[in-house]
């Protein structure tokens, strides 16, 4: 656990310490308020139904952030630590690949949520010139927030994946980029294929992030969903603690 | 029998370590035994085998791709072995990896770090990482950064010091944990003369308290700081002893070179016929000089006698020197007969 949070505290400093981190940032908030400011516009035209955040995903902006965003903070984790040779002098210590790896994915997670933080200033403009607090509650926040955290959960682990196996970290961005893109793209096959091929359907339908996505911005918390967030991310983390372990195998 | 038996049953319950007992008495530190380590295609170790002891410093030696970084990946447990089995203090580098890295501190080649850390901040991380409490980290820290006269620098970012410095950082790194082993490969590449002395004289200091095994492909570097060397040639170990024992064994070749201003004939004749020389080349050096390297029969000194024979004949002697063999030489000799086969 000491080992832990040593690694914990030295990943954490590497993202906000750096130039990068805070381009990370900024280029976030920057998407994000930009979607924020093209769904206000389209709301000022129009009457809606549905609540704000909802709408929010409804734009592609979201998607875009996340499908662009964390490729670039997971990159640099372990292609960074391999190209440089670090990776040699931090394994010859004796800390676990287990350690290793749950530092640095949790450094990621932490990350990737600050950067999200900047959009709840957006959220409280909106609540404090509608007067309405229907408009946004603590639940539907909650939800969205809820479901920030297992989309970025699973994309960065999947990032973390591609990281181990790369060797540099453009390698490292393109591959977890590819991956993020195709794991999207998975949910609108099922809306291509026909009816008819039943399990199919059901299963494609599973990886449908955008639906989901809707639903905890609606404030509704599915538990299936729920549970194949947290297992596929446990997935490619194991996944990722076979490829840290695999430079040992004979 | 029965009182062995009792011993044991009360060493199991206690779970005493026999091996670590076992060693304290032999006092080995590695131990190798035919280790070779296949890459896809190629045999970068080739089924060497030595020990070094406790308090040993030693090097090895070996031109690029004779596997000296290869042999320290497997001994610092980054990597594992083909065949073969290595221990460190004991333990087996590939089932009792974290007891293994414990016990040592390895810098690799080219002495990776964090640029963007500062060198107190990256210290401290260090030594957390390799176990450390917190006062106990702080107190190393302060003590490695004297050491290696780093403390100077300590608010400074890595990423813009020079390189003497950053390779000192490196240093401290590997000792911060007071290992048993340390493990330097290639500690003075790339550093200034300056900076290559003090790294030397800090390596030197670390001896009897701790085991030390450098690689490097500098022979004097070597022949200063090691009680042993080990020779390593495409994979195998060619030669191990100590500096002054790989000199003598090369002694009975070593020669004389003498210039004189003479006829090339007549010096050609007088060295035929003088006693101890068992091999001579005459050859012209510029104006009247000649040029004549001798071989005498096992280390013996013909010196006196070619200075009575100028003084007899009346020659113009301008230089008269005994080439020691240098650990240059017997790299050289060690390495070369496998250079022609494998041609």
């Amino acid at each position: 656990m000491k080992i832990f949070c040593t690694l914990l505290r030295r990943e954490l400093a590497a993202f906000f310490c750096s130039l990068t981190g805070y381009i990370i940032i900024a280029a976030v908030t920057l998407l994000s308020s930009y979607g924020f400011v093209v769904l206000l516009t389209s709301l000022g035209t129009s009457p809606f139904t549905a609540t704000v955040t909802e709408m929010f995903y409804s734009t592609f902006f979201f998607w875009l952030i996340l499908l662009l965003a964390t490729p670039v903070i997971t990159m640099r984790l372990f292609a960074l630590e391999k190209a440089s040779g670090t990776f040699e002098t931090l394994m010859t210590t004796p800390v676990g690949d287990l350690q290793v790896v749950a530092a640095k994915f949790s450094a990621a997670i932490i990350f990737y949520v600050v950067t999200w933080l900047p959009m709840l200033a957006c959220l409280f403009i909106v609540r404090h010139f509608t007067n309405q607090s229907g408009a946004l509650d603590a639940g539907t926040v909650g939800g969205m927030y809820l479901g920030i955290f297992l989309t970025g959960g699973l994309f960065l682990s999947l990032g973390c994946f591609a990281s181990a196996i790369s060797p540099s970290q453009m390698v490292a961005a393109m591959v977890s980029f590819v991956l993020g893109v195709s794991l999207f793209s998975l949910g609108y096959l099922a809306k291509s294929i026909p009816v008819t091929a039943q399990w199919q359907t059901q299963v494609l339908s599973c990886f449908s992030l955008f639906d989901q996505m809707n639903d905890f911005a609606r404030g509704v918390v599915d538990t299936r969903t729920v549970v194949f967030y947290v297992s596929a991310t446990f997935f490619f983390l194991f996944l990722t603690l076979r490829v840290v372990e695999s430079r040992r195998w004979k | 029998m029965g009182g062995l038996k009792f011993l044991f049953a009360v060493a199991g319950f206690f779970r005493l370590d026999w091996r670590q007992i076992f060693l304290r008495v032999r006092d080995a530190m590695i131990e190798v035994s035919n280790l070779t380590k296949r890459y896809a295609g190629c045999t970068a170790v080739d089924g060497i085998s030595f020990t070094v002891a406790r308090g040993e410093i030693v090097g090895l030696l070996g031109p690029n791709g004779a596997g000296k970084s290869t042999t320290m990946r497997i001994l610092s447990t980054f990597m594992p072995a083909s065949s073969g089995t290595v221990r460190v203090a004991g333990f087996d580098v590939f089932h009792e990896s974290v007891e293994v890295r414990r016990r040592i501190g390895f810098m690799p080649e080219n002495n990776p770090l964090y640029p963007e850390m500062r060198v107190r901040e990256y210290l401290k991380f260090r030594a957390r990482l390799k176990g450390l409490g917190w006062r106990r980290s702080r107190e190393r820290v302060d003590t490695v950064m004297e050491q290696c006269g780093l403390t100077d620098v300590q608010r400074r970012i890595i990423g813009q010091l020079s390189k003497g410095y950053k390779q000192r950082v490196g240093l401290a790194d590997a000792l911060v944990h007071e290992p048993d082993l340390i493990i330097l490969d290639e500690p003075t590449i790339g550093l200034d003369p300056n900076q290559i002395r003090s790294v030397r004289q800090l390596i030197k200091s670390l001896a009897g308290k701790h085991t030390v095994l450098i690689s490097t492909h500098i022979l004097p570097e070597a022949e200063m700081m090691c009680n042993r060397m080990l020779i390593m040639y495409d994979g195998k170990v060619l030669a191990a002893d100590t500096p002054d024992n790989l000199q003598r064994l090369m002694a009975g070749s070593s020669h004389i070179v003498v210039e004189i201003a003479a006829d090339a004939n007549e010096l050609r004749e007088v060295w035929a016929q003088l006693p101890g020389v068992e091999q001579f080349d005459v050859s012209a050096a510029d104006g009247e000089f000649q040029r004549c390297v001798l071989t005498p029969h096992d280390g013996y000194d013909l010196r006196p006698m070619i200075f009575l024979l100028a003084r007899e004949h009346g020659w113009i002697l301008r230089e008269l020197t005994r080439s020691r063999h240098s650990l240059e030489d017997i790299y050289v000799q060690v390495t070369k007969p496998n250079e022609e086969e494998g041609e």
